[in-house]
């Protein structure tokens, strides 16, 4: 008799259902594993002392290292956190604290969802025909603005989300108390969802620090070593992308060499992220 | 609203402290709702320092409160009581102003604190909720040192003097009777400590810049018995220094805490006198059904 306690084909089906699970977990993690140590195998022959501190020499045989680049996509990135983080924090705080419903909040929400999902070479065309045609060439403010300009719909969205999350009780008790709207939000509300926004703001500058296609449009690239973003500036990720598609072996290696300090890069950004988590999710506790 | 009878014991029984006298005249309207409420005469004899006159309040179309008179006695306790949803806990938001946070809540009437309708335009919230202060249903300190909970409300004042700041903290704490708990962890999170502990917190937070007025939302109802018993003790210990108006579920904390209760019901005020009065010998039928447990 087949009973609830006895239905053998729902059983095997369920634990078919578990194999197939199992089965495409591994398949993906091993393509992960495949293409990390492939990464590590042909980047770490490529890194010695040179790659960090000489600029590239202009010799193919010899190419110097990636000093510039490596600079240059820090300047990039902490322009760009300068004006993205800021902005991108005060539109979440306005979304969630200020006018939840209003004419201008759900447009801007809107936007902010469809901009967050546009492709970043969208990005790289606006940023030239704003900030390089009229200033007359490429520069590095055109590129850190580009990524700022990624970075703002995350952090608003997120920002608004973990804003959201913080019980309303908070709010009430710092009003009940005589707090004004604004001191709430900065004493009370913000820091109390500060481990989660740090959270986003960190996620939004690794995605950043990966963009190549918003540079090739603004910042171009440069082999020098500058720190002046008024004219063409290096970053990581365009040198790689030179590198990467040029007929040159030793060029090819350092674009290994460049991806491996990308990757890690992002990777200690996510581990930092996670730290700072769980270590606020231990102090709420 | 159905016709509200005395009951004819109210007036042959005769307690220290409640008098039989006719019904008084009942209070002006300012709206179609009757203000058909009851209140015993010794609140005339108080001192009030807050005075609720023909409140009516609405969210968006829907009228939760139906022109509410009462007056709040110097520290005395008052427990405004009745089922959920009759607005105790809106008239008690009211008071200092946090209703203001809802947008669709619009009143008429007036709320009168030292001379003034709190509604009036120019009122200071801020300046008001200093001097009313209100403490939660749900323990809500701030994800902060216990310290810092507790001089929230003075370093929004500027306070910045240290010393001013450690003796508010121990007077407050001691105040709340969460000192003798607390004095060795006053740096240490606010959430590690227990509900009661942290609800106890929360009034020091409430009492640490000495307002007039103390509201508290059902402040027990997510305490277990002894945490609930030490509040209970601690709102009695209070009355020596504040004024205190408390919204309950509880019958019997209301009979126990309070010197005077108020009977709320469908968003109107029923009756509202010395709470042994209310409990053992209410005028109105309606009052003495909610209090035997026949209704709500």
């Amino acid at each position: 008799m087949r009973g609830p306690l006895h239905d053998t084909l729902s059983r095997t089906r369920s634990h078919a259902m578990y194999g197939v699970c199992i089965a495409f977990t591994v398949f993906i993690l091993a393509i992960l594993v495949l293409v990390t140590a492939y990464l590590i195998y042909l980047g770490f022959s490529a890194l010695s002392v040179d790659f960090f501190t000489q600029i590239p020499s202009g010799d193919p045989k010899n190419p110097g290292g990636m000093k510039n680049a490596i600079v240059g996509t820090g300047v990039l990135v902490g322009l760009a956190s300068l004006v993205g983080v800021p902005l991108g924090i005060l539109t979440g705080v306005y979304l969630s604290e200020y006018d939840t419903n209003s004419w201008l909040a759900s447009p801007v929400r809107f936007v902010c969802d469809v901009l967050a999902g546009v492709p970043s070479i969208v990005v790289g065309i606006l940023g030239y025909e704003l900030l390089v045609v009229p200033l007359g060439g490429f520069n590095g403010y055109a590129g850190a603005m580009a990524l700022a300009f990624i970075m703002i719909p995350i952090i608003a969205r997120t920002t608004e989300e973990m804003l959201r999350l913080v019980p309303n009780s908070y709010r009430e008790a710092s009003l009940a108390m005589g707090a004004s709207k604004a001191r709430t939000i900065f004493t009370i509300v913000l820091p109390a969802a500060m481990g989660s926004t740090i959270t986003g703001i960190m996620l939004a500058i690794a995605r950043v620090a990966g963009e190549t296609a918003p540079l090739l449009f603004t910042a171009l690239s440069s082999r020098y070593l500058t720190l002046d973003p008024s004219r063409p500036f290096p970053s990581l990720t365009v040198q790689i992308y030179n590198y990467a598609r040029g007929p040159y072996e030793q060029q090819r290696k350092m674009a290994w060499g460049g991806i491996l300090i990308l990757i890690s890069l992002i990777f200690a950004l996510n581990l930092i992220v996670r730290i700072i988590s769980q270590r606020v999710q231990t102090k709420t506790e | 609203m159905p016709e509200m009878t005395i009951p004819a014991h109210a007036f042959s029984v005769s307690t220290p402290g409640s008098y039989s006298i006719p019904r008084p005249e009942p209070v002006p309207a300012a709206s179609q709702a009757v203000a058909s409420h009851f209140t015993h005469l010794e609140l005339a004899r108080e001192r009030h320092v807050l005075h609720i006159r023909d409140f009516s309040l609405f969210y968006g179309k829907k009228q939760a409160l139906h022109a509410v008179s009462m007056s709040i006695p110097e520290r005395k306790v008052t427990a405004l009581i009745g089922p959920s949803g009759c607005g105790k806990s809106t008239l008690l938001r009211s008071i200092n102003r946090l209703n203001d946070t809802i947008p669709s809540v619009s009143v008429t009437g007036r709320i009168e604190y030292q001379g003034r309708n709190i509604f009036d335009r120019g009122t200071d919230t801020i300046g008001l909720r200093k001097k009313i202060g209100m403490v939660f249903q749900r323990h809500n300190p701030f994800p902060m040192s216990i310290f810092e909970n507790v001089i929230y409300a003075l370093r929004i004042a500027g306070e910045r003097n240290k010393k001013v700041l450690t003796e508010a903290v121990e007077k407050a704490l001691r105040g709340a009777a969460l000192w003798d708990e607390t004095k060795d962890r006053l740096h240490g999170s606010a959430l590690a400590l227990s509900g009661g502990q942290q609800q106890r917190l929360c009034i020091a937070r409430a009492i640490a810049p000495e307002p007039e007025i103390l509201l508290m939302d059902e402040p027990c109802s997510a305490l277990d018995p002894i945490a609930t018993s030490k509040v209970e003790e601690l709102i009695l210990a209070l009355r020596a220094r504040f004024t205190v108006a408390i919204v309950t579920h509880n019958m019997q904390q209301a009979a126990r805490v309070s010197d005077y209760t108020a009977f709320m019901y469908l968003g109107r005020l029923v009756e509202y006198g010395p709470t042994n009065a209310i409990f053992q010998n209410p005028r109105l039928t309606q009052t003495e059904e909610y209090i035997c447990g026949r209704f709500g």
